[in-house]
C-alpha cells in the first residue's frame, strides 16, 4: 500500500496514440501497395520495403548519433519511406530511392528537430530532390503489363499529359480508377486510393476537409482554366495520393476546419494552376510544399475564438 | 436575452468535448450505510474559502450534528460531527493539496446519539433560508466545495433568471448523484420549492446527461408536480457538468470571461447540494454524511456507500470488500477531475463524491512523446482553447501569447490530455500557465505600485522644494 502513484488529473486516457494513428496510415496504404504490386510488379514490393527500411535506419542511426531518445516505434518513419517509394517509378533505381530517404528523415525531419516539428512534408522534398537530381529515371514511367501492346491514349503518355494533349476522353475513365496506366508505384489506382481515403476519415485519423477542398477545387478552377477534361484530371497524376496521404499531414496542415478548407482550396488552385500554364509533372507536390509554408498564418488567421473569451483592453 | 432563455436554441454552435467511457457501474447500487468507523476525521477546510474555526476542545464528548467548528469568514462553512464520541485530538493534516490544514479526530462510540438539541430551523423569509442554508453547513457537493449560501446571497433577486440544477453527472464511474435523482427526488423537490418561495426564482432547469434515463423520467415526473420546472435531457458529452457548459447547454448563455454564472443570470447547484438544504430545512440535521461511490479497477464489490464525513478512504474500501487487486491510484472524485492521494488514510470530505482505487492497468503513467499537431485537443476542447498552442507558449515562458490564448479560461476538465495521441501533460501545464500568469500580474502590480510610490515621493520633495 505504500506505492501509490500521485500525478495531476485526468487520470483517464483516450485510446489514440501516435503509434495506432501512423499503423492507420499505413493500413489505409494497403490497397495502393497492393494494387502497384499487381500492376507493376515485384519491384514495387522491393522499393517499398527498402525505402520504409532506410527512411527508419535514417531516423534510427540520427537518434543515436544525436544521443536522442530513440522514436522509430511511433512508426511515423515507416510512413515517409512509403510514401516515397509511392512517388517512383516502378524502375527507380534503388539507392537514388535511398538518397530520396536521407533527405526525407535526416534534413526535413531530423534537422529541424524530429516528429512535429518539419515545416514542410518529408516525403515531398526527398521527391522534389530526386526529381531533380535524377529527372530522367524519375520520369521514366512505367506501364502496367495490362496495357502492353495497346496503342491509345494511354499507352505512351501518363493520363495528364493525354489530358494536355486534349486526347483523353470518359473512355479512360475506367482504367483511370483501377490504375491501369504510366506513372509511378501508389499513385495510378484511384480506387485504392479512395478506400484509403475512406478508411482514414472513418477511423478519425483524418477529417474530410483538406482532401475534398483540394479535389474539388483543383476540379472547378481546372474547368475555369480551361482544362480538356477538369474531372478526368482529378482522377489523374498525383492528385489523389497528395490529397488523402500528403496534404493531410497533420504536422504541416492547419489545425481548424476553417484552416483546413484554406488549405486544401490553396492546394486546389495551385494545381490547377501548374497543371495549366506550367509543367504537369509535380504540381501536386509544390501546391502542397508551398501550401505548407503558409499554414503557420493560416493557423493565426483561423485560430477558434474563446467560449466567453474577453479581448484585453 | 429573454428570448435565449426560452431553452438551447438549436443553432447555437455545439460545444466539443470527448467521449469518455462512462463506466457506471454502481448506477444500480442503491448506497448501504457503512459501520461507523472507530474515528473520523475531519478537516477544517472542505470548502473554498476561509477554514473553518474548532469550537471543540480535546477530550469534549460530542454527538452527531454537534457543532465542532464555526465559520471562518463570510466565505466558509460550519462543520458539524458526523459521529458520536470524544474529540481525541485537533492537529494539523496533509490534504490532498499537498497543504496541511488544521482537522478535528473523534473518537467514534459507535453509537451515534443524535444532539438532542436539533430542530428543523426557522425559515420564514429569504434571511432566515439564507442563513438556514449557511448553517446547514452545505458546501458545492458537486466537486467545487463553495459555499452554497455564498453562492445564494445574490445582490438583487432580479438578476437570477434561471436556476441550473446540475444532475449532468458527466464524470465516469461517478453515480453518487445518480442515486440522489432517484433516490432523494422528493428532496430535490423540497429544495426547488425552497428557492421558489424566498428567492422568486423564476425558472428551474434540471440538465442531466440522458445515458441516465431513470434520472430523467424521475425528475421529470418530479417537475411535472411543479411549476416552471423542466428537465433538459443533455448528450453524454464530457463536461457536460462543467458550470459554464451546462448554462450554455441548457439556457444558451456564455459565461463571458472573468466573470461569474450570475452575470448571464444563472445560478448552477448540483442536485445533491439542493437535496442537502432540503433536508437540514426539514429535519435540522446538517450535512454530516455522504454518498460517495467506491469503484475502480481495484475494488472488489464496487457500491454506493453512505459515509460520515471524515471515515477513512480505507475504511470505505473495507467496507466494499477491501481490493481485488493491488491498487496503485487512489483518487478523490472521477477519473477526468478527480485528486490522486498518496495513501488511503484521506478522510471523506464534504465535497467527495467518489472514491476511485485504480488497479496497474488503469494506474499506468504514460510517457509523453512529441506533439504532432494533430489538432485533437483543439478539438477536445469545450472552450475552444488551443492547449498544444498554450503548452507551447509555457514552454518559452510568454505571458503575453498565454494571455492571448485565453489560458485563464481552462476549466482543466481533462478533454485535452485525454484525446492527446501524443499522451502529453496538457492540462497539467495549463495550470502551472495560469500560474505563471498570476505570478506576472503580480508582479506588474508591485512594479505598479512602486512607480505610483516614488513618484509621490517625487512629488512630495518638488513641493517641499517649492
Amino acid at each position: 500500500m505504500n506505492e501509490l502513484r500521485v500525478s495531476v488529473s485526468p487520470h483517464l486516457r483516450g485510446p489514440r496514440t501516435t503509434q495506432n494513428i501512423m499503423l492507420d496510415v499505413l493500413i489505409a496504404l494497403c490497397p495502393a501497395f497492393i494494387a502497384s504490386v499487381i500492376l507493376f510488379g515485384w519491384r514495387s514490393i522491393l522499393l517499398t520495403a527498402v525505402s520504409a527500411a532506410a527512411c527508419v535506419a535514417c531516423e534510427y542511426i540520427w537518434e543515436r548519433l544525436m544521443k536522442k531518445p530513440v522514436t522509430v516505434g511511433d512508426l511515423s518513419a515507416v510512413v515517409t519511406g512509403v510514401l516515397l517509394a509511392f512517388n517512383v517509378p516502378a524502375s527507380m533505381p534503388v539507392w537514388e530511392l535511398i538518397v530520396g530517404d536521407i533527405v526525407a528523415i535526416v534534413c526535413v525531419k531530423m534537422l529541424f528537430g524530429g516528429i512535429g516539428c518539419n515545416f514542410v512534408n518529408p516525403a515531398l522534398v526527398g521527391r522534389v530532390v530526386m526529381f531533380f537530381s535524377f529527372t530522367g529515371d524519375m520520369t521514366n514511367y512505367q506501364f502496367p503489363s495490362v496495357t502492353a501492346g495497346r496503342v491509345d491514349a494511354l499507352s505512351s503518355a501518363t493520363p495528364l499529359a493525354a489530358i494536355r494533349a486534349g486526347e483523353l476522353n470518359w473512355d479512360y475513365f475506367g482504367r483511370l480508377l483501377l490504375g491501369t496506366h504510366g506513372g509511378v508505384l501508389g499513385e495510378t489506382c484511384a480506387i485504392a486510393l479512395i478506400a484509403g481515403g475512406v478508411y482514414l476519415c472513418v477511423r478519425k485519423v483524418i477529417k474530410p476537409i483538406i482532401p475534398l477542398a483540394y479535389l474539388g477545387s483543383t476540379l472547378v478552377f481546372g474547368w475555369i482554366f480551361g482544362s480538356s477534361q477538369p474531372v478526368l484530371a482529378v482522377f489523374s497524376g498525383g492528385l489523389l495520393l497528395g490529397a488523402i496521404f500528403m496534404a493531410t499531414d497533420y504536422v504541416t496542415s492547419p489545425t481548424t476546419n476553417l484552416g483546413k478548407l484554406v488549405f486544401g482550396l490553396g492546394c486546389g488552385l495551385l494545381t490547377a494552376m501548374m497543371r495549366t500554364f506550367a509543367s504537369s509533372a509535380g504540381a501536386v507536390t509544390f501546391s502542397i510544399l508551398l501550401m505548407n509554408l503558409v499554414v503557420p498564418y493560416i493557423n493565426d488567421l483561423t485560430a477558434p475564438k474563446p467560449f466567453g473569451g474577453v479581448e484585453a483592453k | 436575452m429573454e428570448k435565449e432563455l426560452e431553452g438551447r436554441n438549436v443553432n447555437l454552435p455545439k460545444l466539443h468535448g470527448a467521449h469518455v467511457p462512462h463506466r457506471k457501474n454502481t448506477a444500480g447500487c442503491a448506497p448501504v450505510r457503512m459501520p461507523v468507523p472507530a474515528s473520523v476525521t475531519i478537516p477544517m477546510s472542505m470548502h473554498i474559502g476561509a477554514p473553518a474555526v474548532p469550537t471543540v476542545k480535546v477530550g469534549e464528548t460530542v454527538k452527531v450534528g454537534q457543532l465542532i467548528a464555526a465559520p471562518g469568514g463570510f466565505v466558509s462553512s460550519p462543520v458539524y460531527a458526523s459521529v458520536s464520541g470524544k474529540v481525541k485530538k485537533i492537529d494539523d493534516m496533509l490534504m490532498s493539496t499537498g497543504r496541511f490544514m488544521k482537522a478535528v479526530t473523534i473518537e467514534a462510540d459507535g453509537e451515534q446519539q443524535v444532539l438532542e438539541t436539533l430542530a428543523p430551523p426557522d425559515v420564514t423569509d429569504l434571511a432566515s433560508f439564507l442563513n438556514a442554508v449557511r448553517d446547514s453547513g452545505v458546501v458545492g457537493l458537486g466537486g467545487a466545495g463553495f459555499p452554497t449560501a455564498v453562492k445564494l446571497s445574490v445582490k438583487d433577486l432580479k438578476q437570477v433568471e434561471a436556476v441550473i440544477i446540475n444532475g449532468a453527472e458527466c464524470e465516469p464511474y461517478v453515480t453518487s448523484d445518480t442515486r440522489t435523482m432517484l433516490d432523494d427526488a422528493d428532496w430535490i423537490r423540497q429544495g426547488i420549492e425552497l428557492l421558489q418561495k424566498y428567492m422568486q426564482v423564476p425558472r428551474v432547469i434540471i440538465g442531466i446527461e440522458n445515458n441516465k434515463p431513470q434520472c430523467v423520467k424521475t425528475m421529470s415526473d418530479m417537475a411535472a408536480k411543479l411549476k416552471n420546472v423542466e428537465v433538459k435531457a443533455l448528450p453524454p458529452l464530457y463536461p457536460q457538468g462543467g458550470e459554464k457548459v451546462l448554462i450554455y447547454n441548457t439556457t444558451g448563455r456564455i459565461v463571458p470571461e472573468g466573470k461569474l454564472p450570475l452575470d448571464a443570470g444563472a445560478i448552477v447547484i448540483n442536485c445533491t447540494t439542493l437535496a442537502a438544504i432540503a433536508k437540514y430545512v426539514a429535519t435540522g440535521m446538517p450535512l454530516v454524511e455522504k454518498v460517495v461511490t467506491v469503484d475502480g479497477s481495484a475494488v472488489k464489490e464496487p457500491r454506493n456507500v453512505i459515509a460520515p464525513i471524515g471515515a477513512s478512504m480505507q475504511s470505505l474500501f473495507d467496507f466494499c470488500g477491501g481490493f481485488r487487486e493491488e491498487p496503485r491510484k487512489v483518487l478523490y472524485g472521477g477519473p477526468m477531475m478527480g485528486i490522486a492521494v498518496p495513501n488511503t488514510e484521506f478522510p471523506v470530505m464534504k465535497n467527495t463524491n467518489a472514491i476511485l482505487a485504480l488497479g496497474e492497468k488503469d494506474a499506468v503513467l504514460p510517457e509523453p512523446t512529441a506533439c504532432i499537431r494533430c489538432g485533437r485537443c483543439v478539438d477536445a476542447c469545450p472552450l475552444n482553447l488551443m492547449p498544444a498552442a498554450i503548452e507551447a507558449a509555457y514552454n518559452r515562458r510568454d505571458v503575453d501569447k498565454l494571455r492571448a490564448l485565453h489560458a485563464n479560461l481552462c476549466m482543466e476538465c481533462g478533454c485535452c490530455s485525454f484525446a492527446c495521441p501524443a499522451k502529453r501533460m496538457l492540462v497539467q501545464t495549463n495550470k502551472l500557465a495560469k500560474g505563471l500568469i498570476m505570478a506576472d500580474n503580480a508582479k506588474k502590480k508591485a512594479e505598479a505600485e512602486e512607480k505610483a510610490k516614488k513618484a509621490r515621493e517625487k512629488a512630495g520633495k518638488e513641493a517641499a522644494v517649492k
